[in-house]
C-alpha cells in the first residue's frame, strides 16, 4: 500500500487547452480521497494522469515514494473502475475478473482463489458464468469493482463509478464501496460530481474548480469552514445562501447590510474582520441556520419578515424559498411549523453560524483554511 | 376509421413490395428453369412452358452433370452425322475460385483491422495524414492501375499465379476495408481499451483479445462484400491470370461457356447457378451480422 502525491501537476491537451493548472495534493496511505467538482473541472483528467492514461504535461506524480511520470499504467500498481463499467462484453464475469491475473502470469490456482474471494466479497459468486449483458447495472458495476479487487493494487481509482446507476442503487453501492474501503484499507481516489457521495464516502475531500483545487479537508471541516464561496456553495444541499453585502461597524459592533437585511454579527466574529469596515463582502448562511421565529422568541434582532414563495415539504424537514428582489434565500425548518406559500413568515438568522467572504477574492474572512 | 386506413396502407405497401420482389426474381427464376432444360428444348420454347405446358417440360439434370463432370456425350445433328462433344468441367474452376477468394478476403480484412486499430487507438505522428491518404485511395479506379501492375508482375514473374491475384485483390480492397473497419473500431468504448491497458495488455493483446472479437459484426459484413466482389470478379482475373490453364477461375470458365459454345446457354445457366451457390451460402450464414455491420458506427446503443 502507498499514498499518492501530486506535485504541481499540469495538463495541457494537444489542442492547447490547459485543463489542470498545477495541482498539489498529498493523499495518505489508506486514505479515501474524493475529488469533487462540477462537470469539466478536470477531475477525470487528474485521475487519468495518476492512472497513466493521460500524459503529464508538468509536475510529478508519486505513488508510494516512486516517481511514476514515465511508468506504464500496468506497472503503476493501480486499478481503475470506470463510469461505464468497461467490462469486456465477450467474456464471462469470471474471465473478466481473471484476465488481469492471467496477463500477470499468476498460477492457475491462485487466480481461481483470488477471483472467488473477490466474487464472494461482492456477492457475485452465482454470476461467474454470465456474460456482462446478462447482468443488471448494479451487478455490472460490482464486476468492475471485482476486477479491481482481484489485482489487489496499491491504489484504487474510481471515475464516477455510480453515476450510471439509478438513485436507489447508487446509495446502496455507495455504502458497499465504503465498506470495501474499511475492509481492504487501500488508498482510494474517487472522482464524483455529486457532493453527497463526496461527503458520505470521503475521509477527505478535494474540491476542484476549473483545473484548480479550491480546498482539501475532511467533510466536516469543508462543511463548517469552507475556504471560499465556491466550496461554500458546492458542499451542502440545499446549498448555502450567499449574498453580496457590506460590512459596517458601529463602534465595536459589526453589522452586515444587504438589500433586505441588517444583521448584527457576534463580537468574536466581528473582531476578526475589523479591517473590512465599509467594504463590500459576501455573507453566507446555511439553510438550517435560518429558523422560524417561533423557535427563538427571545431573539432581539437578526430577523426578517418576508413572503414565502415556495414551500418544499420533504417529510422530515421543510424548505422555504424567499425571493426578495433578485436574491434568494432558502431556509430549512421543522415540518411541524405551519407555513404556506404566499404567506409572510418571520424568520430568524443565527449569525453565530455566519460566513463572511472577501468581496473580490471570495476567500473566507473568518477562518483560514488548514493547509494540508 | 384511422385503423382501417392504416390497414389498407400497410396492405398496399406489402403488395407493392411483394410485386417488386417477384419482378426482381423472375430473371433468376427463368435462369433456374432453363438450367434444367434440354439444349434442343431451350432453343425452341421459353422457360415458362414448364408451367404453361407441363406435359412438354422434360426437365433434366444433364446440364449440371455436364458442367460439373465434363462428361462426353454424343449428339446427332440435323443431317444425321454423329458428333462428340466434351462438356466443360467447372469443378477445377470452382476450386480455383475458392483458392483465390479465401485469401483474398482474409488478407485484406486482417491488414485493414490492424490498420484501423492503429489509426483509431494508437498515437503516432502523421496519423491523420496517413489515414486520409489511405481513404483517398477509395476514389482511384482500379482499372488505371491494371497495366502498371501487370508490367511489374511480369518483371517479378508473378503473372498467372495465385499470389498475383491475392495481392491485387488485397490492394484493391484495402482502402474501403480500412475505412469501414476504422468506423467501427473507433466507436468501441475507449474505457474498455484503457481498462485492458491498465490490466497490462499490450497493443497486440488488445487487438487480438478485444478488438477482433468485438468487431465480428463489422468483419462479417466486410467479408460478405469482399467475398462477393472477388468471387464475381472477372476483370482482375482476366488481367492477372489470363488464360493460363489450371489456374482459371469460375467467372472465366463461364465466359468460355458462352464463347466456345455460341448458343449453349443451357450450360451457362447451370454454370451460373453453381457459381451462385457459394455466395448465397456465405450470405445466409453471415447475414445476421450484415444489418448490424452496415449500421456500424452510425448509431450506438
Ligand atoms: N482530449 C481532450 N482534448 C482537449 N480538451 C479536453 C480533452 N479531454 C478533456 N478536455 C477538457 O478538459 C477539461 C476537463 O475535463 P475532464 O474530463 O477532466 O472533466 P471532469 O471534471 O471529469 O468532468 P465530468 O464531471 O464531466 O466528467 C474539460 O474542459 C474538457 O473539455
Ligand atoms: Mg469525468
Amino acid at each position: 500500500m502507498a499514498g499518492v502525491r501530486l506535485e504541481k501537476i499540469e495538463k495541457t491537451y494537444p489542442n492547447g487547452f490547459k485543463a489542470v493548472h498545477g495541482i498539489d495534493l498529498d493523499i495518505r496511505d489508506g486514505e479515501f480521497m474524493v475529488l469533487v467538482g462540477p462537470s469539466g473541472c478536470a477531475k477525470s483528467t487528474t485521475l487519468r494522469m495518476v492512472a497513466g492514461l493521460e500524459e503529464i504535461s508538468g509536475g510529478k506524480v508519486l505513488i508510494g515514494d516512486r516517481l511514476v511520470n514515465d511508468v506504464e499504467p500496468k506497472d503503476r500498481d493501480i486499478a481503475m473502475v470506470f463510469q461505464n463499467y468497461a467490462l469486456y462484453p465477450h467474456m464471462t464475469v469470471y474471465k473478466n475478473m481473471s484476465w488481469v491475473l492471467k496477463l500477470k502470469k499468476k498460477p492457475a490456482d491462485e487466480i481461481d482463489r483470488r477471483v472467488r474471494q473477490a466474487a464472494d466479497i461482492l456477492g457475485l459468486t452465482d454470476m461467474l458464468d454470465r456474460k456482462p449483458k446478462q447482468l443488471s447495472g448494479g451487478q455490472m458495476q460490482r464486476v468492475a469493482v471485482g476486477r479491481a479487487i482481484v489485482r489487489s493494487p496499491k491504489v484504487f481509482l474510481f471515475d464516477e463509478p455510480l453515476s450510471n446507476l439509478d438513485a436507489k442503487l447508487r446509495v446502496q453501492m455507495r455504502v458497499e464501496i465504503s465498506r470495501l474501503h474499511t475492509k481492504l484499507k487501500n488508498t482510494m481516489i474517487y472522482v464524483t460530481h455529486d457532493q453527497v457521495e463526496a461527503m458520505t464516502m470521503g475521509d477527505r475531500i478535494c474540491v476542484m474548480e476549473l483545473g484548480r483545487i479550491k480546498q482539501v479537508d475532511t467533510p466536516t471541516n469543508l462543511y463548517r469552514y469552507p475556504a471560499n464561496t465556491f466550496v461554500a456553495g458546492f458542499i451542502g444541499s440545499p446549498s448555502m445562501n450567499i449574498v453580496s453585502a457590506r460590512l459596517n461597524f458601529d463602534g465595536d459592533t459589526c453589522y452586515v447590510d444587504s438589500q433586505n437585511l441588517h444583521l448584527r454579527i457576534p463580537d468574536d466574529i466581528g473582531k476578526k474582520v475589523r479591517q473590512y469596515d465599509g467594504k463590500a463582502i459576501y455573507f453566507g448562511i446555511r439553510p438550517e441556520h435560518i429558523h422560524a421565529r417561533e423557535t427563538n422568541p427571545e431573539a432581539a434582532d437578526n430577523f426578517f419578515n418576508m413572503e414565502v414563495s415556495v414551500v418544499e415539504n420533504m417529510g422530515n424537514e421543510v424548505y422555504l424559498y424567499f425571493t426578495p428582489g433578485n436574491s434568494q434565500y432558502i431556509a430549512r425548518i421543522d415540518p411541524d411549523i405551519p407555513v404556506r406559500s404566499g404567506d409572510s413568515h418571520e424568520m430568524w438568522l443565527d449569525t453565530n453560524y455566519i460566513h463572511l467572504f472577501d468581496g473580490e477574492t471570495k476567500e473566507n474572512l473568518i477562518y483560514k483554511p488548514k493547509t494540508q | 376509421m384511422k385503423k382501417r386506413k392504416q390497414r389498407v396502407n400497410s396492405f398496399m405497401v406489402n403488395g407493392l413490395l411483394l410485386f417488386l420482389c417477384l419482378v426482381w426474381t423472375v430473371p433468376t427464376f427463368g435462369l433456374l428453369m432453363t438450367s434444367f432444360r434440354d439444349r434442343d428444348v431451350v432453343s425452341k420454347t421459353g422457360w415458362w412452358t414448364v408451367f404453361t405446358r407441363p406435359d412438354q417440360a422434360e426437365l433434366t439434370l444433364d446440364n449440371y452433370e455436364q458442367v460439373l463432370s465434363g462428361k462426353t456425350i454424343t449428339l446427332v445433328d440435323s443431317k444425321g452425322n454423329q458428333q462428340t462433344v466434351k462438356g466443360d468441367n467447372l469443378t477445377r474452376a470452382f476450386l480455383n475460385s475458392l483458392t483465390v477468394s479465401i485469401p483474398a478476403v482474409v488478407i485484406p480484412i486482417l491488414i485493414a483491422s490492424f490498420a484501423a486499430y492503429g489509426f483509431a487507438w494508437m498515437d503516432f505522428p502523421g496519423r491523420k495524414v496517413f489515414f486520409i491518404l489511405v481513404v483517398a485511395l477509395l476514389v482511384v479506379p482500379l482499372q488505371i492501375s491494371l497495366i502498371p501492375l501487370l508490367r511489374d508482375y511480369g518483371r517479378l514473374e508473378l503473372t498467372g499465379t495465385f499470389l498475383a491475384i491475392w495481392l491485387a485483390h488485397t490492394g484493391f480492397g484495402l482502402p474501403l476495408s480500412v475505412y469501414l473497419m476504422y468506423n467501427y473500431i473507433s466507436q468501441l468504448p475507449r474505457s474498455i481499451i484503457e481498462s485492458a491497458i491498465i490490466d497490462g495488455c499490450s497493443h497486440f493483446g488488445v487487438f487480438w483479445k478485444l478488438i477482433l472479437p468485438l468487431s465480428v459484426p463489422a468483419i462479417a459484413s466486410l467479408a460478405i462484400f469482399q467475398f462477393l466482389w472477388v468471387w464475381n470478379d472477372l476483370l482482375v482475373a482476366l488481367v492477372f491470370i489470363g488464360s493460363k490453364p489450371g489456374v482459371e477461375v469460375l467467372t472465366q470458365r463461364l465466359l468460355y461457356l458462352i464463347g466456345s459454345r455460341g448458343q449453349d446457354w443451357h450450360l451457362l445457366c447451370a454454370g451460373a447457378f453453381i457459381s451462385m451457390a457459394l455466395p448465397l451460402m456465405v450470405f445466409i450464414s453471415l447475414q445476421r451480422y450484415f444489418v448490424r455491420g452496415l449500421l456500424a458506427g452510425s448509431v450506438k446503443g
